[in-house]
């Protein structure tokens, strides 16, 4: 019996906003336990939750990104469980009316996969079970942290299908600007939902959701796996429960957590603390109108405005803050292949020998225009660019100053060239005399001696001009 | 002029007034409180946690002021007491819970804020009934308390401590909440004013939630100008609490002037909302009072309430199950009571504490209300219920188009006598009938001092306006002052 993998994916993202979805903690984390709380985000009594309105454009825009219908209110839901991470035991989503639904993502394969919707809600605290012996802390610095949950349609069919999904949503949502949707720092985490369906047939089969998956790795193993644990019960006459299970990377496997029996009911109702907030169309168009490009249609523009290769423009773009430098550098003036040359070469080569990302770059394009323009200009040669860029990357350095301060302009003057040319002949007469004798290869070390008499500062074509007119 | 502040007649205005002219010292003000305290507490059991030490501190710097010339606000200096389920910076605040029988908020609540801003002293913290889910102030972990007027019986409830308090002398003013009749019952069982505001005129943050969508913050008075001015202090925009108005208030100016004129006012009188249980001589007040409103030119004309029943049931319906989620909170884990018993997990350990936590009503309730959120069950009760709230909306519409205010009874009978409450809980619901259609709307409501019940007992009239109406329940309430006793 052959089987189609039926997989749907949510994933939630955090948002990358100043301050928590419903107080004004700052909405930041990994820092000493408990230092950015207040009695809304601890959820000591008397306390309420405003929604922070930033939240709510960042959804809408990442609705429209995904071509979905933006509902005509923000309302909220109660979701109600009991875990001490969550210190109201209720969790503040939206449940009845999420803020947008039925879009879809356009895969680089040319697939279409719909959303189903995407909805806001706050992230729980953290439970530290390792710190005391005997005992569990808690840690609510993350409690209120705004996420948004993207829940596909169940209309992807492979691992690798799944993750292509992953890495286009994570595209958009870091070049809209609302998340760093950083797996392996829990920006980003998804849950699959996967079933197998025989071949030919329309009924879908019984699903298993899957959690604690924390990179694009365990997503592929994980739906790997998944598929032929299912295959395996259903090809041995078995059934396969409906249930939550965990996924372990290290272990390859995954366990269930909670049988279909188990299913919490969680009570929603609408949350009496938020009213409904009426969604202008005026506002809808506000965001659109100041929607950033995405990486795709930045793919597409490098490609046909600046004649980049579809590999060059993939990798330019790969990060959206290398992207806005190659950008700028061209608006100060570099040729657009040149620019991304020095992006692609130099200074990927020194992002990976410091462990930098392309976050943290901090030189100015200004300086990497202006250092190709050297270039061009031949007022640098290649070596001498190499040593300038560094000084670049590692303290913007203004490379005009630079090789004048450090007297490293390439030397082009004849005059200077042809004294150093006499020098060379001078001193290296076993050299000329085989140059002369018609050994042609004798040149090529006349040449590095007056370079290393030019300090590499030499122009290579202009001082081969000066030490043939003197041999 | 000391001897008004010990017979427990002088109201809080004009004890502002008398400070602020000098010819009282605050401490004069809180030292009668406290030696009321000293003499009836016992008894009475107003009281969760008096806060003596911090009201003298206060009052020394509200003194200062004063005699500087910059008192704060005309109810500088006078002493208030607030229901124990409003937060108090640094002050416990139990909720009349064993289950936050230590808790001492971080923070206080907005109108706490504004009390002490306007230079009000903070006597102590009111007894009242666990979680605010009782109207007789008997399911309190820290005991009942008994009404002042007549020892045989309680003061009503939630906000029974409040009343008393005020009633007993204990207080000039109290603040109470009211989510289904709280602050309007006792108030009537004491003989006293009590103000439901229009849900969305007085920030809840700091108000420890019951239902958060019919919880209200309300003052508890000797007379209609105090209610004005406590109310008028209170009612404010709170950018925190994201259900609080952005609408413009009246000033307490307003509110006097407009005060007794109820000439061409439309008042629709409300005989029995329910089944024919009300006292008799608790309809021949009413009668009176439509007799008088009638005498000053008000137009009254007798209606039938719409869905009466319907609307208890969408009533608890709602509460209950807002009550439940928001109760959830109280798990032992970073606040509150947490079991000694050893547990073998975080499960246990959550259950005994709630088990032990909680008394039997807070219990049966949120029983009650996860029953109504349960996904077998919603469509039947909870989303019932909304659709309930939402034609009774409508039908109120319609009716307050034809009528400015609506007169009834407060409580269909007397207030319940000591641990009768207890008895039989379920029957003490429906003394909700006439108070808790406001809070399930939304609507304003005051209950008024009018005639009397029995001998010791007074009798209340509720009158309910509009949102935001709040002017024409202070005309209608200016008329019926003063018609106490027999």
């Amino acid at each position: 019996m052959n089987y189609d993998v039926v997989i749907g994916l949510e994933v939630h993202i955090e948002l990358s906003c100043n301050t928590k979805i419903f107080c004004r903690c700052p909405a930041r984390f990994g820092e000493r336990p408990n230092v950015r709380i207040c009695p809304v985000c601890a959820g000591l009594p008397g306390s309420l939750p405003v929604l922070n309105e930033s939240v709510l454009d960042a959804a809408i825009l990442l609705g429209l990104a995904l071509g979905c219908e933006i509902a005509p209110f923000a309302k909220f839901d109660r979701k109600n469980y009991v875990y001490p991470d969550n210190p109201q035991n209720y969790q503040i989503t939206q449940f009845y009316e999420p803020i947008a639904r039925k879009g879809s993502l356009l895969l680089p394969s040319g697939k279409r996969v719909g959303i189903h919707e995407l909805h806001m809600e706050d992230d729980a605290g953290k439970l530290d079970h390792e710190a005391l012996p005997g005992r569990s802390l808690v840690d609510y610095n993350r409690s209120g942290i705004p996420l948004i949950e993207i829940v596909s349609e169940p209309e992807l069919s492979s691992a690798k299908e799944a993750a292509a999904y992953l890495e286009q949503l994570r595209d958009i949502a870091v070049y809209l600007g609302i998340s760093d949707c950083k797996m392996q720092e829990g920006s980003m985490r998804a849950d699959v939902n996967l079933s197998l369906k025989e071949q030919g047939r329309d009924v879908l089969g019984v699903r298993t959701e899957m959690k604690n998956l924390n990179s694009y790795r365990s997503v592929i193993h994980a739906i790997e796996a998944e598929t032929e644990r299912q295959a395996a019960l259903l090809q041995a006459g078995k059934k396969v429960e409906q249930q939550t299970r965990k996924w372990d990377e290290k272990a390859g496997r995954s366990y269930p957590m909670r049988s279909k029996e188990e299913t919490r009911d969680y009570r929603y109702f609408p949350e009496p603390d938020l009213l409904p907030i009426p969604i202008e169309k005026e506002r809808i168009e506000r965001i659109r109108q100041k929607m950033p490009a995405l990486r795709t249609e930045k793919v597409e523009r490098y490609i046909s405005e600046y004649h980049l290769s579809e590999k060059d423009s993939l990798i330019i773009t790969q990060e959206k803050p290398m992207a806005e430098l190659f950008e700028k550098t061209i608006e100060c003036g570099a040729a657009p292949q040149k620019a991304a040359n020095w992006l692609m070469g130099e200074t990927m080569r020194l992002m990976r020998e410091t462990g930098k990302g392309a976050e943290d770059l901090t030189f100015s394009p200004a300086h990497l225009a202006s250092l190709i323009r050297l270039t061009e200009e031949g007022r640098v040669n290649s070596t001498v660019a190499k040593e300038v860029f560094e000084q670049i990357f590692f303290r913007d350095a203004d490379p005009e100053e630079y090789i004048r301060e450090h007297g490293l302009e390439t030397i082009s003057d004849g005059g200077m060239l042809e004294e150093l040319a006499k020098t060379v002949i001078a001193g290296n007469p076993k050299s000329v005399a085989d140059y002369r004798g018609g050994k042609k290869q004798a040149f090529g070390y006349l040449m590095g001696q007056l370079m290393k008499e030019a300090k590499g500062k030499a122009d290579p074509g202009a001082a081969g001009e000066a030490l043939r007119k003197y041999l | 002029m000391v001897d008004l502040i010990g017979d427990g007649s002088l109201s809080a205005t004009r004890l502002g007034e008398a400070i602020g002219r000098g010819e009282l010292k605050v401490t004069d003000a809180l030292e009668a409180c406290f030696a009321k305290i000293e003499e009836k507490e016992k008894d009475l059991g107003c009281f969760i946690t008096l806060n003596k030490e911090g009201a003298f501190l206060q009052a020394e710097k509200v003194q200062h002021m004063i005699d500087a010339g910059r008192a704060p606000s005309p109810l500088a200096g006078v002493p208030v007491a607030v229901k124990d389920n409003i937060c108090t910076k640094g002050i416990r605040t139990t909720c009349g819970s064993k289950m936050l029988a230590d808790y001492i908020p971080p923070y206080d609540a907005f109108v706490v804020e504004q009390l002490k801003n306007a230079g009000c002293i903070l006597i102590g913290k009111t007894n009242m009934d666990e979680f605010a889910m009782g109207s007789a102030t008997e399911t309190s972990f820290f005991g009942s308390c008994k009404n002042p007027l007549d020892p045989e019986y309680t003061p009503g409830g939630s906000s029974g401590g409040s009343a008393a308090a005020v009633a007993a002398g204990e207080a000039f003013a109290a603040i109470g909440s009211d989510t289904g009749g709280s602050v309007r019952q006792p108030a009537a069982c004491c003989g006293l004013y009590g103000l439901k505001p229009t849900y969305g005129s007085v920030s809840r943050r700091g108000l420890i939630a019951y239902a958060s969508s019919m919880d209200q913050i309300g003052p508890i008075t000797r007379d209609p100008e105090d209610c004005a001015a406590l109310f008028s202090l209170l009612s404010m925009r709170d950018p925190e609490d994201a259900t609080c108005h952005g609408q413009m208030r009246p000033s307490y100016k307003q509110l006097l002037s407009v005060m007794g004129r109820v000439k061409g006012m439309r008042i629709a009188i409300l005989r029995d909302p329910s089944d024919g249980k009300a006292a008799k001589n608790a309809l021949e007040n009413l009668s009176k009072a439509r007799q008088l409103l009638s005498d000053l030119g008000a137009e009254t004309e007798e209606i039938k309430l719409p869905e009466p029943e319907n609307a208890v049931s969408a009533y608890y319906t709602i509460a209950l199950a807002q009550a439940a989620s928001n109760l959830a909170r109280y798990d032992g884990v970073a606040y509150g009571h947490r079991t000694k018993e050893p547990c073998s997990g975080l499960k246990e350990m959550i259950r005994k504490s709630r088990t032990e936590g909680f008394g039997e009503e807070v219990k049966r309730r949120i029983m009650l209300g996860n029953f109504v959120l349960s996904a077998e069950h919603y469509d039947a009760y909870y989303r019932k219920a909304l659709q309930v709230r939402e034609g009774l909306v409508k039908r109120y519409e319609q009716l307050f188009s034809r009528y400015d205010v609506i007169l009834s009874l407060t409580m269909p009978a007397l207030p319940p006598k000591l641990s009768e409450s207890l008895r039989d809980p379920v029957s003490l619901y429906r003394d909700d009938s006439y108070t808790c259609i406001a809070n399930l709307l939304g609507l304003c409501s005051m209950a008024v001092p009018f005639g009397s019940l029995t001998e010791k007992l007074p009798g209340s009239l509720l009158l309910t306006a509009n949102r935001f109406a709040e002017e024409k329940l202070f005309a209608a309430a200016g008329a019926l002052a003063g018609h106490t006793g027999e």
